[in-house]
């Protein structure tokens, strides 16, 4: 069995977000960049089951679209223990065209799992992952936060409104995953790091896709006001406000 | 022409968000001047359904095949693209949750139509179409072209209000053209409480963290949340503890929501923990540290030890409510 986890390069979740050219780019001076959180956990998860021999999990393949700027983002990856790379080889524009040249990937290599971040911290689309099911026309399951293999077959936890299902579809499929897949994210280890040096990441070109949308300008949160604050022994008084001033109760 | 609303029922009835959705919907249908087609899927009763034209739908869509007693994200995405094109959809609304996050983006794909996604407010303009969304896990927000014929919008919960009208709606049986071999999704268990309010439903989320110091202090957290109609939740530490089950657990790696008011009690309100919270309308803030960064996202704050605001804070709110 051979799973594909297909990771986002994005801005540590602690950088302080700055536009430039008139608020149009982000600007990436001075960035840190990581793999997307949740995609990391998805990565976790695929090792995870691939030590587990029982399993039948072979290798695990990291997927990127995006350019060379992202290869130590994908070594990461690999010194985390994804046994190689593919990255395609174009600057993301939307989740339609990533998610156009992820099925490439898939239709070329052929694998059993796909599994996706539920986002991106930086775009907050949510909407690779099932995309790239339906350009493959596979079954998707979206929010597992559990994902395991028994006697062959995917054992999947998906969550819904006020309570979790276990549910099974046929591979190939999609995993869109969050939380709860996997604990914490697992940490390259020195022998991993020596390890990744060596490992392919494999280059492929770009299929023509249409983009579908275009950021237009970006916009920084407005400023808040001070927080009021209320003395300790004094909660009538914030109760008032919230009745009076907010009348949010 | 139309603006078609995908709806959500649960246990038969709609959620808030579903009112939310048909509500903005109304609207973009107005902007567009064209009218709005709610569809709903699973067994509601008319009485029910009829609610969904106070908000403005002007047509109901129901379907009610057992087909789709089964949420499998292929047959649900194909019946909702089926039923966009026979209503000559210009704009599809679909909430932005986990079960919209799971059809939208195939039915974008299905229709090739762009999608703009976690959107909060009404469309900018509409030639072009351009939406507003949240990036950077709320840190910014980005002004984005939807460039299709057919556009897809998934709305961010609690971000629209909702709006009433003497509206009525007529309400039509659709069949669409799925069938059984479609749905690959097997359900092997679930695991669901009913009854229970759902988090990212509330209005009001009374919320507790490391600074709670043990799970036998969260009785006042309850009491809270119970006097105020509100729903509990936590911080990241605490569900990782155990003290409270994963399924609160609030910030940008758990649940994001957005209720009218938040309060949080023992959160010292890290960036991941904004994340998850900083859409909330008003946020309350109950920290024995008056340097913890929660103090920069609230509007109001008590500086003091959750052990001893808790008790007169519930005293005072029993106070109100007993009026």
């Amino acid at each position: 069995m051979k799973i594909l986890v297909c990771i986002s390069n994005v801005p540590d979740t602690t950088t302080k977000i700055k536009f430039t050219d008139n608020n149009t780019k982000f600007d990436s001076t001075g960035v840190q960049w990581v793999i997307n959180p949740w995609d990391e956990l998805a990565l976790t998860r695929a090792l995870e089951l691939k030590d587990d021999a029982s399993t039948g999990v072979k290798s695990v393949t990291v997927g990127h679209v995006g350019t060379a700027s992202a290869d130590p983002t994908i070594r990461k990856a690999l010194a985390i223990g994804a046994d190689d790379a593919i990255r395609v080889n174009i600057e993301p524009t939307d989740a339609y065209q990533v998610a156009a040249q992820l099925a490439e990937v898939v239709k070329a290599e052929q694998f059993d799992i796909i599994l996706c971040g539920i986002e991106s911290s930086d775009f907050n689309g949510s909407t690779v992952g099932s995309m790239v099911a339906e350009f493959l026309d596979y079954p998707s399951v979206s929010a597992v936060s559990g994902l395991n293999i028994e006697d062959g077959e995917p054992v999947i936890t998906r969550e819904i409104d006020g309570g979790k299902e276990i549910v099974n579809v046929p591979a190939p499929f999609v995993a869109v995953v969050q939380k709860g897949v996997a604990l914490e994210p697992r940490i390259a280890s020195m022998r991993g790091i020596m390890q990744a040096r060596t490992k392919a990441i494999k280059v492929m070109e770009p299929v023509d896709v249409d983009v579908l949308t275009e950021v237009v300008t970006f916009e920084p949160p407005q400023p808040k006001p001070e927080c009021v604050f209320v003395e300790e022994d004094n909660p009538e008084k914030l109760i008032e406000l919230l009745q009076n001033e907010a009348k949010v109760i | 022409m139309s603006v078609l609303i995908f709806t959500e029922n649960w246990d038969g009835k709609f959620k808030k968000l579903s009112f939310e959705l048909v509500s903005y919907g109304a609207k973009v249908a107005e902007m567009l001047g064209t009218s709005a087609v709610a569809v709903s899927i699973g067994n509601v009763a008319d009485d029910e359904l009829t609610k969904l034209g106070k908000y403005g739908a002007k047509k109901i869509i129901k379907l009610e095949d057992e087909l789709f007693n089964i949420f499998d994200n292929k047959s649900y995405s194909a019946a909702i693209a089926e039923i966009a094109q026979k209503e000559e959809a210009q704009v599809i609304i679909i909430a932005n949750n986990n079960m919209g996050k799971a059809i939208a983006p195939r039915i974008s794909v299905k229709l090739k139509a762009a999608i703009g996604s976690c959107v909060s407010k009404l469309p900018l303009s509409t030639e072009p179409f351009v939406v507003y969304k949240k990036v950077y896990s709320g840190n910014a927000f980005a002004h984005v072209e939807l460039k299709t014929d057919v556009k897809i919008i998934t709305l961010a919960q609690n971000s629209f209000d909702l709006i009433e009208s003497s509206n009525e709606a007529t309400i039509e049986q659709a069949s669409v053209d799925v069938n059984e071999s479609m749905v690959q999704t097997k359900i092997k268990d679930v695991d669901k409480q009913t009854g229970k309010l759902l988090l990212t439903d509330a209005e009001i989320v009374v919320a507790g963290g490391r600074g709670m110091k043990s799970p036998d202090n969260w009785t006042p957290i309850f009491e809270l949340a119970e006097l105020l109609g509100g729903a509990t939740a936590c911080s990241r530490p605490v569900s990782d503890e155990g003290w409270r089950p994963h399924e609160e657990h609030t910030g940008q790696t758990g649940k994001i929501i957005a209720p009218n008011l938040y309060i949080a009690i023992g959160i010292s309100g890290a960036t991941q923990h904004l994340a998850g919270v900083s859409s909330s309308k008003c946020i309350v803030a109950i920290n024995n540290d008056k340097d913890a960064p929660i103090f920069e996202a609230a509007q109001y704050g008590i500086v003091g030890d959750a052990a001893k605001v808790l008790p007169k804070l519930v005293d005072a709110v029993k106070e109100v409510k007993s009026k």
